[in-house]
């Protein structure tokens, strides 16, 4: 991008959208954007890094105060899974939902960071476009989403087996009488394509929106000195509703997760 | 809001997360809670038992006490009675004392008595005898009259 291109509201947000795309082949699908790629699996070692580093010397007497915040977070995710899992949450679903939740609440305080900052910093590094929350974009999401959703296809069958898995498809919810199979199946059909969806959906939709406001009220600092101070304060002001929205976010990931994944477990 | 291949790559990423928690992340933590759990357990558990026996000793106590108590209280009959009866003894062992140095006074009395008397009764016989002589101015023979002089000095 050239630097004597001048600033315009839609070039600047749309340059702050702009995801630093990395061509793998011949392109379109064959795309990977670098930045979201970097940034969540740098978080993902962070948080996941973290809370392995504090367990590794997790002790049974008093702990200290890392490790108290550690079980804080473990505690909590556990009584949610036990809440709603009825089976040994600690083989799978519990330590999977506190992968969700620490690895998707991480990547959406990304939102907090001040982007013009950061961005230029990693543009004096190098690269041009820079996102820095993977979960505003819909890959991210969509992957998160996807795989749960293989994981709750995966269980179903080792759950039900392959045979019942299908029957379940055909046979519920109204009942097994052959002529109600077509509708049963479309029903299903229905809930397996709607899950992923919203899963993904919801945190993409928050998220991007989140990041589309900062950017709509940092627009403010073009007006003037006057117009910079109250992009502030507004900006404060959002970023204040943004942290609820951010665990907020998390917290309905994780728990949709459990749900998608005990109701696997669970035959109609 | 194009869909591309950062959706198998995150992915890939995010199973590898799960794995890794799943692996070497949740265990030590639930192990080291778990633990936790069972010593507070144990813990609370040793303070109910605490609690048990000290009730237990509390009631044992007691009846250590009590029985103490009885014991004493026995023991102090007792003194009582041996006292009682040791002041009694010892009355009537004075008594019979008295009674027996009193006796011993009346016969050695009894005794000085008829010794005065004998001696009385000697000398009664000689004064007599004196007597007569001088009365008589002329010797008579004690012996012949030996039975007479007896007989005169035991109506004394």
């Amino acid at each position: 991008m050239a630097a004597e291109e001048v600033l315009t509201p839609t070039s600047y947000i749309s340059h702050h959208l702009m995801f630093l795309a990395q061509p793998v082949g011949q392109g379109g699908f064959w795309t990977i954007h670098v930045d979201s790629l970097v940034m969540s699996v740098l978080l993902g070692f962070v948080g996941i890094g973290l809370i392995w580093l504090v367990g590794r010397t997790a002790t049974a007497g008093v702990p200290n105060k890392r490790q108290a915040f550690v079980e804080l977070i473990f505690d909590f995710v556990d009584e949610q899974v036990r809440g709603i899992f009825h089976g040994d949450p600690n083989k799978f679903v519990a330590p999977a939902a506190l992968t969700v939740f620490l690895w998707v609440l991480l990547m959406n305080a990304t939102a907090f960071l001040p982007i013009d900052i950061t961005t230029k910093a990693i543009h004096a590094v190098g690269p041009e476009e820079f996102r820095l929350t993977p979960t505003a974009d819909i890959n991210t999401t969509f992957a998160l989403a996807l795989s749960v959703w293989l994981l709750m296809i995966y269980f179903s069958i080792k759950v039900k087996g392959l045979g019942g898995w299908i029957h379940e498809l055909f046979c519920t919810p109204f009942g097994s009488n052959p002529l109600l199979w077509l509708f049963n199946f479309l029903f299903n059909l229905v809930e397996l394509v709607s899950k992923p969806l919203s899963h993904a959906l919801r945190l993409f939709g928050n998220l991007y929106a989140g990041e589309i406001i900062f950017l709509l009220l940092w627009l403010w600092a073009a007006t003037g000195l006057v117009g910079t101070f109250g992009g502030v304060v507004l900006g404060l002001g959002w970023a204040i509703f943004h942290l609820l929205i951010v665990p907020l976010q998390a917290y309905i990931f994780m728990m949709l997760t459990i749900v998608y994944i005990s109701m696997a477990h669970e035959s109609h | 809001m194009n869909i591309n291949l950062t959706l198998f790559a995150q992915g890939i990423t995010f199973f590898a997360f799960i794995w890794f928690t799943v692996k070497f992340v949740w265990p030590p933590i639930l192990a080291a809670i778990e633990e936790r759990r069972t010593t507070i357990a144990n813990g609370l558990a040793a303070a109910d038992k605490g609690a048990r026996s000290l009730e237990e000793a509390q009631v044992k106590i007691t009846a250590i006490l009590e029985d103490a108590r009885g014991q004493a209280r026995s023991i102090l009959d007792q003194a009582q009675t041996r006292a009682n009866g040791l002041v009694d003894e010892a009355r009537t062992g004075a008594t019979q004392e008295r009674e027996r140095i009193l006796q011993s006074a009346q016969a050695e009395i009894d005794q000085q008595i008829n010794r005065a008397r004998d001696e009385l009764r000697g000398q009664v016989a000689a004064i007599t005898v004196a007597g007569a002589e001088k009365i008589l101015a002329r010797e008579i023979d004690p012996r012949a009259h030996q039975d007479l002089l007896d007989k005169l000095a035991a109506q004394i």
